[in-house]
């Protein structure tokens, strides 16, 4: 038994890697054969080469942490107000109609325009960046809590209730635990967006970071570091989907989405 | 000498477990309703309710759907505030004020899918979860209703009739004095109903509560039930004893001919109007 799940396992690892694999293959051998000018795009073998150049000199990593820190920066501190608004408004009508409409019409801004403003506000340093980060995150993160928050079963809060639950009890053991499957869809969005503001971000005004390397190799026509940064922007993206599609698993393990069979 | 043979005598009638000796205080609560009203905006769903509920009753409600038999039991269990008339829970002759006396099981499962089943039970013990012993106590009602196997189990896994089950042990948990049957089996299908009702009987009998039922079901409140009443135009408008032995025979000629009875009331209105 034992044996055919890892034979299962090995044909599904097999089967969601075939496409990739073939992907880079044909993109290497397009270059190789000349068909796919290296002034077009570098073979992928080329892009790890540079990834072997930078991160000898210390450079890729170096970039890599400033990207990374400002990222969990700016997440953690949008995140953050965004979540306790979203409670605040969520278990308190008061609240709500206090903040709730001022927050929407806020949101219909599109945080990358206030990109000059923002640098005129801060410059180019990391306040910036981090401004941008947080904003963007803020209403994916306000707007799943709140929302989940809202639609916890009105009666399991009556059965709360009526078991004596006290206020506080009642918070941890239903209105939360009721709310985690939407907050979680908003970590994954926020998370998204996240890395897509800070790509922008690094983009326009940097003096460090992925989108700096890729601004000054687009300088050098380094085409190579180019896509190294590119691809580290997706991995990177990936990396944080997948943590949270972990913490999601652990957290949500007793909903029916994420039981074994 | 003659106090002492007394005494003897009482050990020896006390002996036999079946007979309980007719002083014991019995373990339900006796419920006093009087003139008990409720309007939701011109609409009076029940007009004036006044009705005595013996210790240790069970007593099944019926009526036809929107005839205000819910809305009685969330009077009784404070989920609604009445608009006139009061009821008192008595022990004896004193008011009991505590609300954890009463409990209820809602015609939905209503567990907290986060929560294992042994947990969703501990739910009903309130704030002496933490007290010691809490958790054997829900380990013991869970056995009482045949689910100590499922006990690390989420809900999800649960069919329909096991979380009503998983339900009750939350409702029993506590051994309240009164408990409020809100339509608790509607949603079940025809065989899990009647498995549900002999549990319903055999822990009622044990543990000797006060039993409202709110049920549509006509047989079901026949089967069970020491009394049924008959809720209509916000007023009780029948109210009969069932003196048959348990265990009853479903569909036996007596239980027919009270089923028949009822019914007839409850379709007779229909014809009236």
């Amino acid at each position: 038994m034992m044996r055919k799940l890892l034979a299962g396992l090995h044909s599904e690892v097999l089967l969601r890697w075939a496409v990739p694999v073939s992907i880079i293959l044909i993109w290497q051998g397009a270059v190789s054969f000349g068909l796919l000018s290296t002034r077009i795009l570098p073979a992928p073998w080329e892009v790890v080469e540079a990834g072997i150049r930078l991160a000898r000199s210390g450079e890729l990593a170096r970039n890599m942490w400033v990207s990374f820190w400002r990222a969990m920066v700016g997440f953690a501190i949008g995140g953050g107000i965004g979540f306790a608004f979203g409670l605040a408004n969520g278990l308190s009508k008061r609240c709500d109609d206090v903040f709730d409409s001022t927050l929407q019409m806020v949101r219909n801004i599109p945080h990358l325009a206030l990109i000059p403003l923002v640098i005129l506000w801060f410059g180019i340093d990391e306040t910036a960046k981090i401004f941008l980060v947080a904003l963007g995150v803020f209403f994916p993160i306000y707007i799943n809590t709140q929302h989940g928050i809202r639609s916890v079963d009105p009666q399991l809060i009556e059965m709360g209730k009526t078991y004596g639950m006290t206020p506080t009890e009642l918070f941890w053991r239903v209105m939360l635990p009721g709310a985690l499957p939407s907050i979680f869809v908003g970590l994954r969005f926020g998370l998204g967006i996240m890395w897509l503001t800070l790509i922008v971000a690094e983009t326009i005004a940097a003096s460090s970071g992925i989108g700096y390397m890729a601004m000054q190799a687009r300088e050098f026509l380094l085409l190579d570091v180019v896509v190294l940064s590119i691809v580290i922007y997706a991995l990177l993206g990936k990396a944080a989907d997948t943590a949270a599609r972990i913490l999601e698993r652990v957290c949500l393990s007793w909903h029916p989405a994420f039981q074994k069979a | 000498m003659s106090t002492s043979a007394l005494r003897r005598t009482a050990e020896i009638v006390e002996f036999p477990p079946e007979v309980p000796p007719p002083t014991a205080r019995p373990h339900g609560l006796a419920i006093d309703i009087e003139g008990l009203a409720k309007s939701f905006g011109d609409n009076a769903v029940l007009k004036c309710i006044d009705l005595h509920v013996a210790a240790g009753e069970f007593l099944a409600i019926v009526g036809r759907s929107g005839c205000g038999k819910s809305t009685l039991l969330r009077l009784l269990l404070n989920l609604e505030k009445p608009t006139a008339g009061s009821f008192f829970l008595m022990d004896g002759t004193t008011r009991v004020s505590d609300p954890r006396a009463a409990r209820v099981m809602f015609q939905e499962p209503r567990l907290l899918p986060w929560a294992s089943v042994i947990a969703n039970v501990e739910v009903g013990l309130g704030a002496e979860r933490r007290a010691t012993g809490a958790r054997q106590r829900a380990l013991d009602t869970l056995k009482a209703v045949e689910l100590v196997e499922k006990r690390d189990n989420w809900p999800a896994v649960l069919s329909g009739g096991q979380k009503q089950r998983v339900s009750l042990a939350r409702a029993l948990v506590s051994r309240p004095r009164v408990l409020a049957l809100d339509e608790p089996l509607g949603a079940l299908d025809a065989l899990t109903r009647i498995s549900m009702q002999r549990l319903m009987e055999r822990v009622w009998l044990d543990q000797q509560f006060t039993a409202l039922l709110v049920t549509h079901d006509v047989a079901e409140a026949v089967m069970l039930a020491d009394r049924v009443i008959i809720i209509e135009d916000g007023v009780v408008a029948l109210d009969v004893r069932i003196d048959l032995p348990r265990p009853r025979q479903r569909a036996s000629a007596s239980v027919a001919a009270l089923e028949g009875r009822i019914l007839d009331r409850l379709l007779g209105g229909d014809s009236a109007r």
